[in-house]
């Protein structure tokens, strides 16, 4: 028996030890994503794309192991995503902080990572100052300034005279009104009204004849994707607004998949803003798609490419610091890394770390069979307008 | 015609959905005190068969629905014999316990059949689009929806008004304690009226797709719209879950079409008026 | 949690000065609190973040179990709370931490005070759907002054200071876990005298039959009122900890997922029991962090699953059944 005994007691040591020398030569990447409650489908998306990438190009860099820890932030609870940032450092040995689709939560985990010294990606959440919040925050997704403003000026500059604007009723939605607006305005155009919806609102009825009543030659809608682009659209369709002549203007949740499969013809017409869509036109992201649909059996979106380029990032900064994991020698590496991805030309801008990328205007049309967003213009290196109108 | 009415017909249209989803939670309320937070999971579980049928199995729209309304009854029969009936005599913060217990459960059962992303759905073709009517576009759709509510409203009305199943519900609601001592075969009575009450919800989840779309967060985002149709209409009874629902529907959207500042807390104030009135809802029992 | 025999009669002061008395049951109770410090150090953040819904389950607690008031809106006054806490130290700049909390027992306090005067006419369900209401309404509000509350991004720029000067909110939550479970023991040390109190024992007189209470005397509005204002106070305070140690503050703060959730974890605990928002909170937020832990995708099943259990096998939640068999094994011979 005590033979027995010892010969656990050597092998658990002997385990101990192993996976002790084992965790030298591991990075952990500690993943807080929503994978339950309403922000669900995001968050799973971002997942997809990080596990693609590590399936493509193999989970060893610069001689070390990358370990995901995956933590369900659950949805906005920004006290949850701190702590569970807190836990992943302190108890899981974390060396790098990613995911975050939410703002509140990369907020409260930014203070983490300016405390603890650990790089931050954040691979989705799009509100201006997040990056502010730590000097080893990297952000690979987009703004919502960089890609709304950019829709104001192009909807100026394209016989656009009057819009009325209508956004969700939080942050985000806030956001994009106040950079929609300053870009249409300085591009000469003039806004005949705006509302702000609640934010869990399942009816658009109301607001749409309102917007009707005003009679402008646009419309801008912002909404969190789920289920209201979808009603959204069902209701411009019920209040006989024409997306072909009353222009429809919004940010990529109003293009997504299941909202143009829901809308069917009647979204025809719709002008979209975003930083990727997977019909773009380039060899990378044709073999990106393919590889996605292959393994996932659905196509990827804008979050699915947040994580994906994310990933790149955190693998080409540990190739350029050969290894070394402190906050400092990564967001060094970070700063100033460009590279051709999926979504096209990508750049972090080493004064802000955020990123700087290709916005594209893309317009639903009928493409054989299926509806899908087609590019009809675009704008290359976008920076963050906000940050830049901050500094000067 | 001023534009207000055709958005109020939108909003009489919600709110036929609401009623449709609520009228059964109402009646079960009202009759057994039954506190079954899960019967908005029987609204999703409506959604997923009419879905599952017309994309994997090509089923005709119309014929989803009475197969939606089947499926929750029947979902709705099973769980009573395994769960609920041992809870009839338990407290409300019990019941509450074990129906929650339950929504978890069937938000994770739809989350891994069918993802977390919105079920894309198109209603059938001669259900799109809009009619004018002097010159007021109404939704096809809506119409339909306002219409299978209206004949649902009526085939309720007379069932508890002129059948003898009507009036032992009726009495039952009333007085449950009377009704057993006069006979009737109260837990029976529960059993059907429960199935009923869910494959209604059933039914009206199946219709709601097209309006409100449909992913697993379902069973929980609508649960709050639904109590508040059943508290402001009254527990039991029909026609008040008829009138709280048109009345809910209605403010709510003329409220974001006047007032689109309050139009988020309007649905809730309303409900905090009403309530203050007339506490147990407008045609509760005193 | 003494059982009185029926041979003979016992006086009330006497009653209540048995109820008093500190079982061992809650002095290990009490000790067990300290054994994350040694045990499990790196889950200290946890440990604050269960002491902080602990006490806010309690709260709840003296408003649902012993006064029959069903609340589905209680996370409105922990919201107050902990903006109250927020806005001083973001917008004042002024980030001491029990100034923090004494600011927000009193703004929380007095909205509590005010709603109570609605709270006290109704029973039933339109009682929870008042509270429900007023949540609701309360959250929009403060969306709605995003320009100062941060909205659902939260409140930004939240510092607190080092308690007394000397102890420094660390990444480690040594500081955190011991701030809140102080408050916490204090806090219930106060309840605990409340509830065994002639006070409380009206109050449970009231949840029991409500219409009878008067004809006994005891003025029922006014005691509701004032367990409503006591119970608004504690969540307030629960509120203003997790602002400080978190330091953000954001709208689900105020939530109805919050009110539900508390609600869920006060009847697993079990209600009427002052430790039973305890353990419940306990029990849930571990388990939750486990499940989640394992499988981040379908955690809520497996809490479903032990949702159900629960009330299947312990009737009036986990304390009730462990009363219960209590009482089994010591009526056995």
């Amino acid at each position: 028996m005590q033979k027995l005994l010892y010969g656990l007691a050597g092998l658990a040591l002997g385990l101990f030890g192993a996976s002790a020398v084992h965790a030298e030569d591991a990075v952990k990447v500690c993943l807080i994503i929503s994978y339950s409650g309403q922000f669900a489908d995001t968050g799973n998306q971002m997942d997809h794309g990080v596990t693609l990438y590590m399936k493509q190009h193999g989970d060893t860099v610069a001689g070390k192991k990358i370990v995901l820890i995956r933590k369900d932030n659950g949805g906005i609870a920004p006290d949850v995503a701190k702590r569970l940032a807190q836990e992943c450092i302190v108890r899981d040995g974390a060396d790098i902080l990613a995911g975050f689709e939410l703002t509140p939560n990369a907020l409260a985990v930014g203070d983490v990572s300016a405390e603890a010294k650990k790089f931050m990606v954040v691979m989705n959440a799009a509100t201006s100052i997040i990056t502010t919040k730590s000097p080893y925050m990297a952000r690979t997704s987009s703004t919502t300034p960089q890609l709304n403003f950019t829709l104001g000026q192009w909807a100026a500059k394209n016989g656009i005279k009057k819009i009325y604007t209508m956004v969700s009723d939080y942050g985000p939605g806030i956001d994009a009104e106040t950079w929609f607006q300053t870009g249409f305005k300085e591009g000469g155009g003039e806004i005949v009204g705006s509302v702000r919806f609640p934010v869990a609102n399942p009816d658009f009825s109301a607001f749409i004849q309102a917007a009707k009543d005003k009679n402008p030659d646009g419309i801008y809608i912002w909404i969190p994707g789920g289920a209201q682009p979808l009603a959204v659209g069902k209701a411009l369709a019920e209040r006989g607004i024409d997306p072909k002549k009353t222009k429809i203007l919004g940010q990529d949740a109003l293009g997504f998949e299941s909202a143009l499969q829901g809308m069917g013809d009647t979204a025809l017409g719709i002008i979209t803003v975003a930083n990727y869509d997977y019909n773009h036109d380039s060899a990378m992201n044709k073999a990106f798609v393919k590889a996605y649909n292959d393994e996932f059996k659905r196509n990827p979106d804008i979050f699915s490419i947040g994580g994906y380029d994310g990933t790149h990032l955190i693998y080409e900064a540990l190739k350029k610091t050969g290894g070394k994991t402190d906050g400092e020698s990564l967001i060094n590496a970070a700063k100033g890394m460009t590279w051709e991805s999926p979504r096209g030309p990508f750049l972090i801008d080493p004064e802000t770390r955020d990123i700087v990328q290709t916005v594209y205007i893309r317009k639903v049309e009928k493409v054989g069979n299926e509806l899908r967003n087609v590019e009809i213009d675009k704008v290359p290196a976008v920076k963050d307008p906000a940050k830049a109108r901050m500094t000067h | 015609m001023h534009p207000v009415f055709g958005v109020l017909f939108d909003g009489l249209a919600y709110g036929m959905l609401l009623f449709l989803m609520s009228v059964g939670l109402s009646v079960t309320l009202g009759m057994m005190n039954f506190v079954n937070l899960a019967h908005c999971s029987f609204a999703m579980l409506g959604g997923y068969v009419a879905i599952t049928l017309m994309n994997a199995f090509g089923w005709p729209f119309l014929a989803t629905l009475p197969a939606a309304f089947v499926a929750a009854a029947a979902a709705s029969v099973v769980l009573e014999r395994i769960f609920f009936r041992r809870f009839y005599r338990a407290s409300d913060l019990e019941q509450c316990l074990l129906t929650i217990g339950i929504v978890f459960v069937s938000i994770a059962i739809a989350a891994y059949i069918y993802g977390t992303d919105q079920q894309p759905m198109q209603p059938p073709v001669y259900l799109r689009g809009s009619i004018n009517f002097f010159g007021l576009d109404l939704a096809v759709y809506r119409l339909f929806l306002i219409a299978v509510a209206l004949v649902i409203t009526a085939a309720l009305m007379v069932t508890v008004e002129t059948t003898r199943f009507g009036a032992q519900v009726r009495a039952a609601v009333n007085n449950q304690r009377m009704a057993r001592g006069l006979g009737i075969n109260v837990d029976g009575l529960f059993a059907v009226t429960f199935a009923l009450g869910s494959g209604l919800a059933g039914l009206g989840g199946a219709l709601a797709i097209a309006m409100l779309g449909l992913d697993p967060q379902f069973a929980l985002t609508y649960l709050i719209y639904v109590l508040i149709v059943v508290s402001v209409g009254g527990l039991g009874s029909i026609f008040g879950s008829f009138a709280a629902a048109m009345l809910l529907g209605i403010s709510d959207i003329a409220g974001k079409y006047y007032v689109p500042a309050i139009g988020a807390f309007l649905i809730y104030l309303v409900m905090i008026v009403l309530l203050m009135w007339r506490p147990t809802g407008l045609f509760g029992r005193r | 949690m003494a059982s009185e025999s029926i041979a003979a009669p016992v006086r009330p002061v006497q009653y209540l000065q048995a109820q008093l008395r500190w079982q061992w049951g809650e002095i290990a109770f009490w000790l067990a609190t300290l054994l994350p410090f040694v045990v499990a150090p790196s889950y200290l953040v946890l440990a604050s973040q269960i002491a902080i819904t602990a006490l806010f389950a309690l709260s709840l607690d003296l408003i649902l179990g012993f006064s029959g008031i069903v609340s589905l809106g209680h996370a409105a006054y922990f919201g107050v709370g902990a903006y109250t806490a927020g806005l001083i130290s973001a917008k004042l700049g002024f980030g001491e931490p029990l100034t923090g909390l004494l600011a927000a027992a009193v703004a929380a306090g007095i909205f509590g005070y005010l709603t109570s005067f609605i709270i006290a006419r109704f029973r039933h369900l339109a009682l929870i759907m008042i509270t429900l209401g007023i949540g609701l309404v309360l959250q929009e509000a403060f969306n709605t002054a995003g320009f100062i509350t941060g909205g659902f991004d939260g409140l930004q720029g939240i510092h607190t200071w080092p308690i007394f000067g000397k102890f420094h909110f660390d990444l480690y939550g040594y500081t955190a876990y011991a701030y809140s479970l102080a408050a916490l023991f204090v806090i219930f040390l106060v309840a605990r005298r409340i509830i065994h109190s002639p006070f409380g024992l009206a109050l449970r007189g009231i949840r029991e039959n409500n219409s009878r209470m008067p004809a006994i005397g005891a003025p029922t509005r006014t005691h509701i009122r004032t367990i409503y204002t006591i119970a608004a106070i504690i969540a307030g305070v629960a509120g203003a900890i997790l602002a400080e140690t978190t330091e953000t503050v954001s709208l689900e703060a105020l939530g109805f997922q919050r009110s539900a959730d508390v609600l869920v974890m006060l009847i697993l605990g079990g209600t009427g029991r002052l430790y039973g928002g305890l353990i419940g909170a306990a029990v849930y937020m571990v388990a939750r962090d486990q499940f989640s832990g394992l499988n981040p995708q379908y955690w809520y099943f497996w809490i479903g699953l032990l949702l159900i259990a629960v009330v299947m096998a312990l009737p009036n939640g986990i304390l009730g059944g462990l009363a219960h068999f209590a009482r089994r094994m010591q009526a056995k011979p």
